[in-house]
């Protein structure tokens, strides 16, 4: 069946597009729906509903259809949409949905992107009062963001025929259109939807910019944008919904809101059918019956709801042969699929179209969203906005206002008091449009549902809830709306209460017999119409999602075949395999070359921060818990920073520079935070004190230089630098040159070894790398990486924070009451150090660990218990292994561990359960090697 | 996303900014001479009202600098902003 | 074409509960008629016979945080003291159906934590070993063991944040909220428990340092005892009688798709790259973002977050790709400064107090419930909520789960 009117409607009638529904073709024109395409083909039948099978059509015209739920499988499968916001082009595939769609199963191939924008009036929805309210902001000067979801702007305008100043009202929106795009400042975003309104004037707005187009789609274009606009003023014109009316088997294909179909007439020249039947409450639907008898409709009734039809309208009704009962109602249709009849009363109406209005609800969603309060409306039946917002404000039929003429002029006033608001008042009267609209629909009558089958009259179509349910729902005690939509789940679809929620109040109240006006409806959140996770995720997806943060070696490490460790942002070196190495090996190799004759790694992610100023020792004598103002300039120092909590935080060597300058290394993954933390306090707690805080991580690359003959390989870099142990001290730096370039070179050892940090500029830390291979070479230098690292610092007892510590460990849990000042009035955490509970003897402590068999590696993360057996749970744990490694140097397996009254236990045998056997381990001093600290010097 | 006034750069967007909590809780003048209770205070709990907030914010990816804020908790709305040191500004929500 | 699998969910029951008028005076007030409002109403009423409770809710009934989580259950925390509270309420969920004689739609589905760093892995082989050492079913399992249990988790090694395994315990899953609330209520009801909705708690009086009444907006309602299952209200309620708790309400959003075919078998939450989701019941795809900043009590939150969230979704769940958000909310959560509750008695006398449960408070509605009424009937802890005491901010017996419940759904 042909549906298609012979003229009229924004297609191109000469352009034939070829698509595929429910796998068979058919064809259409640009400017279609898939729905209106659908429907002018004569496919009614679009799926079926979720619950009940019931077959579903389409109801609306716009985005506030909630039943045609498609699957759009070419050119990329996507689910649930509406036919009705799919515009048709050629090649298009897609098929009916039961109420739920797939995800595909390949990635998304579509780029997807967000844009900021700034403005002093934002006017969403391009209908008469939106496009005179953005004209008259725009004359004043004002910067003007226009915001409308259709292809086009006009907004109800699209869906009728009438005439604007004697000429279609299409060539005035296009002048509009046209002076609001050449007007500078002024950007007019078509296919975009305002779905979310926040704080200060933000709004969210995705652009469909390439769906229609296809496989016609240009590669490298953003397929959809989120629109971050930032605006001093909105003006909200976003238009009315019209509401059905429910009465049993109103589910039916075919039956649909009377503007929807005059909308489907005008705009895209598809009849909804051949014999309608037409079910009213108010005006508005005499022009859909009369526009669509002018078009060949047979309207075999129009029913009107209201005692007396209105004469006007029923005088033109009769004048076209329409038959008009009023005081009547539609009890109930007929069908297998589409609608093949209506029943009023006792008469029945054979007929393929039931064209139905309840009246009309504003779109308030963003109003609300925007925290703008509601108010009911008894005349209209409907929640419009209830009080004025400071920055938002409405206008046209989201006021409840459906007088083309007076919304225009809403429309203007609001664009006046926008711009003005914003600074603007230059702005010259535009003038308002004169319309020859015949029908208004203040006139209405206010009814929510036709008496019957209530099991059969349906609420929400999407979730197949209907009047039974909701009845059910009151008798079973429920007050509150928001219950009620629990209840029933009606809102909770596409439509998110558009439509459905207003009518389940309405249903509600006359159950409960209470007063609409008490109710408070269920409350609209973002977003207005749904979005694709893929535009919200936009481009920060990939390497994208979070920054990667790279050494200035790491081209270095990535040619010699280095193995990466995400440490925080950073790009580490994990290892080195060699060819046939797995993790163990290549780790066992590099210990031991370190530790044998010399190894090198790039520790260029240590966080480095430059501390300056008069009060600089005194600053970090508070933030670190040993005393840090009376290291000597040249000196250097490890330590330890607690929260206020007492716990440990951070670790690192402090260097004094110079009098009143320091450099503070901390871990890498907590640099920024650390850095934050300084400043929090400076600028919070002590703004007296002089000291700046610059953080300097990547200006330096640092190359620490580890092992016997690490002295070697420095002085053959470094002729200028006395490298013996009495010129360069341990825990002292020097300036120098190394490789030719200037240096600073630290003493200090992670791994108990002589070892020297070499920090050049981060320019430099490639060369500088290369040079001490090259002098290393006679010695076998190895470069190692974070795991060998771990190793070497653990047979050592060295704690790593984040690993030996996790919030909940002090530096005397760690063993470190070394670095915890005794005579410091006070640091940060100090306090807390005095707490029963850190005083406890059986907290947790930093020891070591040797499993009985030499050759058993304890997993990390295992726990440790008291018993060889283990009891029933639960079962009382003492503690759990930190780390845990083979070990070249101990020529056996170790592991450092957190042991309730740990420090007590050394000697004692503890149990560690792996898989289903407890292995024995002896508890030990964390350091297990070079106790003495002999290999420091060399 | 709010747009918060830096008192030193201007409205910015909030994704530049980091919360820093209740302000005017200062740091103790001398820790030790607290109880335990009286530091549990100090260290854990703040006011946490249902209105007017006096806060402090971190204009962490501009100036990063700290400042205080009064905001209303139930709206999100910044009533009021100024710079460490100054007194909370008398503001009505 | 036929309605698809899953669409389907049990009805409610014809009755649930009455709305009676507030009377003059009760043994217990439960302020907050919330999950653990009404639970602990219930467990009252059910284990100790204590039926003349009032629970007065300020809005609808659950109509705060329990009808905004994602209504995640486990039980896999890392500390002793969590894993006893938790996992006595997994043990309740485990048999709530049939307790309450109402389709709770509890579904042990499993949960999934995905690890990203070395450091994850460390840590979550350490929870796994407590969680056995405790007596709760966990798994660490490797990437491929992730992807046999949810084969659309991204496992591929070249995205940012890699999985390097994850810890899974079978017997977690999630459960439909509204029915969990409705079927306590309707079983507290049908013992006598007074729910009165629209009630809101405006002042306290006590008198010689014991409460004795609750001043409402529909009057004067004297109390025996009050208990206090207020979530994120919890300090502005406490503060009427001057009691100062260590807690920050935060918006917490969440956000749901349109219906989709099952694709989503489990519960996944990643902690480092910022997800939780799953698929509930009838297809939608249910998502938690991260806890927004700021304090704030106006059920919504900040954007970007929600973009974060996405963003963060898409790096583990490609395939999520062209589903669509239908929803987003926001609720109020009240967080301590360990990131676990505070459960137990109060300074003043018959003022008990159940707060702190910041993003973690669904799944304890059976254990807390319990626990609390316990604590109500006895005036003294359960040994399950017995660490969860508010002087452990003074002692420093802290029970630190930021590890484990960064984002503790």
């Amino acid at each position: 069946m042909n549906l298609r009117t012979g003229t009229g409607g924004s297609i191109d009638r000469n352009t034939l597009l070829h698509f595929t529904f429910d796998g068979r073709a058919y064809t259409g024109h640009p400017g279609d729906t898939l729905a209106s395409a659908l429907l002018a083909n004569g496919v009614h039948e679009i799926g079926s509903s979720v619950k009940l099978g019931r077959p579903r059509g389409v109801v609306a015209a716009g985005s506030e259809d909630s039943t045609s739920l498609v699957q759009v499988e070419a050119p990329f499968s996507e689910p649930m949409l509406l036919a009705t916001t799919v515009e048709l082009h050629d090649g298009l595939r897609a098929r009916g949905l039961a109420g739920q769609g797939r995800l595909a199963a390949e990635p998304d191939p579509a780029r997807y992107d967000a844009k900021h924008e700034h403005c002093d009036v934002l006017v969403v929805g391009a209908g008469p009062a939106g496009l005179v309210a953005a004209l008259t902001a725009a004359r004043s000067g004002a910067r003007v963001v226009l915001v409308d979801e259709q292809n086009q702007a006009g907004g109800a305008l699209l869906g009728v025929d009438e005439y604007l100043d004697d000429r279609p009202s299409a060539e005035w929106v296009a002048d509009v259109v046209a002076e609001l795009k050449s007007t500078p400042g002024v950007l007019v975003l078509e296919r975009t939807t305002a779905f979310g309104m926040y704080q200060d004037g933000f709004v969210l707005a995705l652009q469909k910019r390439t769906d229609h187009l296809g496989f016609a789609a240009p590669a490298g274009v953003a397929r959809q944008r989120v629109w971050r606009i930032r605006t001093r003023q909105t003006v909200l014109a976003t238009g009315a919904h019209e509401r059905p009316v429910v009465f049993p088997d109103n589910d039916r294909p075919g039956i649909m809101l009377a503007s929807s179909a005059r909308t489907f007439l005008h705009r895209y020249g598809v009849l909804p059918g051949s014999r309608a039947v037409v079910f009213t409450t108010n005006d508005s639907a005499y022009c859909a019956a009369i526009d669509l008898a002018e078009s060949g409709v047979d309207i075999a009734l129009v029913v009107d709801a209201r005692p007396e039809a209105p004469a006007r309208l029923a005088a033109e009704c009769a004048a076209r042969g329409i038959e008009v009962r009023a005081g009547q109602v539609v009890t109930g249709t007929e069908g297998s699929g589409r609608v093949s009849a209506v029943h009023v009363g006792d008469t029945r109406i054979a007929c393929d179209a039931l064209l139905v209005s309840g009246g009309w609800n504003p779109v308030v969603s963003l109003f609300s969203q925007a925290r703008g309060k509601l108010r009911y409306d008894a005349e209209l039946g409907a929640f419009v906005p209830g009080g004025e917002l400071s920055t938002v404000r409405v206008a046209g039929s989201a006021t409840g206002e459906l007088d083309l003429t007076a919304c225009a002029c809403q429309g203007r006033d609001a664009g006046l008091l926008a711009a003005a608001a914003a600074g603007f008042t230059s702005g010259g009267q535009v003038p308002l449009p004169a319309s020859d609209s015949r029908c208004t629909a203040r006139s209405g009558l206010v009814l929510w549902r036709v008496p019957g089958d209530d099991d059969a009259s349906f609420v929400d179509l999407q979730r197949d809830s209907t009047v039974a349910d909701v009845l059910r729902a009151t008798g079973a005690g429920l007050r509150s709306l928001e219950h009620v939509k629990r209840y029933t789940t009606i809102g909770t679809a596409h439509d998110q209460g558009k439509t459905s929620g207003m009518i389940a109040a309405g249903i509600v109240a006359e159950a409960l017999g209470v007063e609409l006006a008490e109710q408070r409806p269920t409350t609209f959140r973002p977003p207005y119409t749904s979005v694709s996770f893929a535009a919200l995720a936009g481009r920060d997806r990939g390497d994208l999602h979070d920054p990667v943060r790279v050494t200035a070696i790491h081209p270095w490490h990535v040619a010699h075949g280095a193995l990466f460790e995400d440490v925080g942002q950073w790009k580490r070196p994990w290892y080195y395999p060699r060819a046939g190495e797995d993790l163990h090996t290549a780790v066992l190799r590099e210990c031991r070359a370190t530790r044998e004759s010399v190894g090198m790694m790039d520790g260029s992610t240590l966080g480095k921060i430059d501390v300056q100023g008069r009060d600089a020792g005194k600053f970090l004598d508070m933030l670190y818990t040993n005393m840090m103002s009376t290291l000597k300039v040249g000196r250097i120092r490890y330590g330890v920073m607690c929260g206020v909590d007492g716990m440990v935080i951070d670790d690192g060597t402090v260097i004094r520079v110079g009098e009143e300058r320091y450099l503070v290394t901390t871990t890498t993954g907590n640099a920024a935070k650390i850095l934050d933390w300084m400043e929090e306090w400076l600028q919070t707690e002590w703004p007296h004190l002089d000291v700046h805080c610059t953080s300097v991580t990547e200006h330096w690359a640092t190359i620490p230089l580890v092992g016997p003959r690490s002295r070697d390989v420095l002085a053959a870099v470094a002729p200028g630098l006395d490298v013996s142990n009495e010129a360069f001290e341990f825990m002292t730096w020097h300036d120098t040159e190394v490789a030719g370039v200037p240096a600073r070179v630290c003493r200090i050892s992670f791994s108990g070894e002589l070892a020297y940090e070499i920090n050049v500029t981060a320019w430099h830390g490639v060369a500088v790398w290369e040079a001490l291979m090259a002098a290393g070479e006679p010695y076998g230098i190895t470069p190692y990486g974070t795991e060998t690292m771990h190793v070497l610092r653990a047979e050592k007892g060295y704690p790593i924070i984040g690993q030996e510590t996790d919030a909940t460990v002090t530096p005397q849990d760690l063993g470190m009451s070394w670095a915890v000042s005794k005579k410091k009035p006070d640091f940060i955490g100090k306090r807390s150090f005095a707490r029963a509970e850190n005083n406890r003897t059986d907290r947790k402590q930093l020891v070591g660990l040797l499993p009985a068999d030499p050759g058993v590696l304890l997993p990390e993360g295992s726990q440790i218990v008291e018993t060889d057996r283990l009891p029933e749970p639960p079962v009382r744990m003492l503690g759990h292994v930190t780390s845990s490694y083979p070990s070249a140097a101990l020529g056996r397996t170790f592991a450092l561990a957190l042991v309730r009254s740990g420090h007590e236990r050394i000697g004692e045998t503890l149990y560690v359960p792996v898989e289903d056997s407890l292995v024995p381990v002896t508890v030990t001093e964390s350091v297990l090697y070079d106790k003495e600290g002999a290999r420091r010097d060399g | 996303m709010q747009l918060i006034p830096c008192p030193w750069c201007g409205p910015r967007e909030e994704a530049e900014f980091h919360y820093g909590g209740q302000a005017h809780v200062a740091y103790p003048e001398d820790p030790s001479a607290l109880t335990d209770e009286e530091w549990a205070r100090y260290v854990f709990f703040r006011d946490n009202p249902s209105g007017p907030f006096a806060e402090r914010w971190s204009h962490n990816a501009g100036c990063r600098r700290w400042f205080n804020a009064v905001r209303d908790t139930r709206t999100h709305d910044l009533l009021a902003v100024y710079r460490v040191g100054e007194p909370m500004p008398e503001v009505t929500a | 074409m036929t309605s698809p699998p899953g669409a389907h969910l049990p009805e409610h029951p014809d009755f649930l509960w009455d709305n009676p008028e507030p009377k003059s005076s009760y043994d217990v007030v439960i302020v907050g008629g919330g999950g653990h409002g009404i639970a602990t109403a219930y467990y009252l009423a059910k284990v100790h016979g204590i039926t003349n409770v009032a629970v007065l809710e300020k809005g609808w009934l659950a109509g705060g945080n329990m009808a905004r989580n994602t209504t995640i259950i486990r039980s896999n925390y890392l500390w002793d003291e969590s894993s006893g509270i938790y996992e006595h309420s997994l043990k309740l969920w485990e048999g709530l159906e049939e307790d309450l004689g109402y389709p709770i739609l509890f579904d042990q589905r499993g949960v999934l934590n995905l690890a990203h760093s070395l450091q994850d892995v460390r840590d979550s082989v350490r929870r796994v070993n407590a969680n056995r050492l405790n007596g709760i079913d966990a798994e660490w399992v490797d990437p491929a063991g992730v992807k046999e249990i949810c084969p659309i988790v991204n496992t591929s090694p070249d995205v940012r944040y890699p999985v390097l395994g994850a810890t899974y315990q079978p017997r977690a899953g999630i459960a439909k909220h509204d029915y969990v609330a409705w079927g306590y209520a309707r079983a507290a009801h049908a013992m006598g428990v007074d729910l009165i909705q629209n009630c809101e708690v405006t002042g306290m009086e006590t008198s010689g340092g014991r409460i004795t009444a609750v001043e409402t907006s529909r009057g004067r309602i004297a109390a025996g005892k009050v208990a206090l299952c207020a979530a994120g209200h919890s300090s502005v309620l406490a503060e009427m009688v001057g009691l100062r708790l260590p807690l920050a309400s935060h918006p917490l959003q969440a956000l749901v798709s349109e219906l989709l075919e099952p694709v989503h078998p489990t519960v996944v939450m990643s902690n480092a790259v910022h997800v939780y989701v799953s698929q509930a019941h009838k297809g939608e795809l249910v998502m938690g973002a991260g806890i927004d900043s700021y304090n704030g009590y106006g059920q919504r939150g900040s954007f970007h977050i929600i973009e974060q969230q996405m963003s963060a979704a898409l790096e583990l769940f490609p395939v999520f790709a062209r589903a669509h958000l239908l929803r987003t909310w926001a609720g109020i959560v009240d967080v301590s400064p360990d990131a676990s509750p505070i459960v137990g008695l109060t300074p003043v006398g018959g003022l008990y107090l159940n707060c702190g449960w910041g993003t973690g408070g669904f799944k304890a509605t059976p254990g807390v419930g319990d626990c609390f009424a316990h604590t109500i009937a006895h005036d003294k802890p359960h040994p399950f909520n017995e660490p969860f005491t508010l002087e452990r901010f003074t002692t420093g017996a802290l029970v630190d789960e930021h590890g484990a419940a960064a984002v503790a759904h």
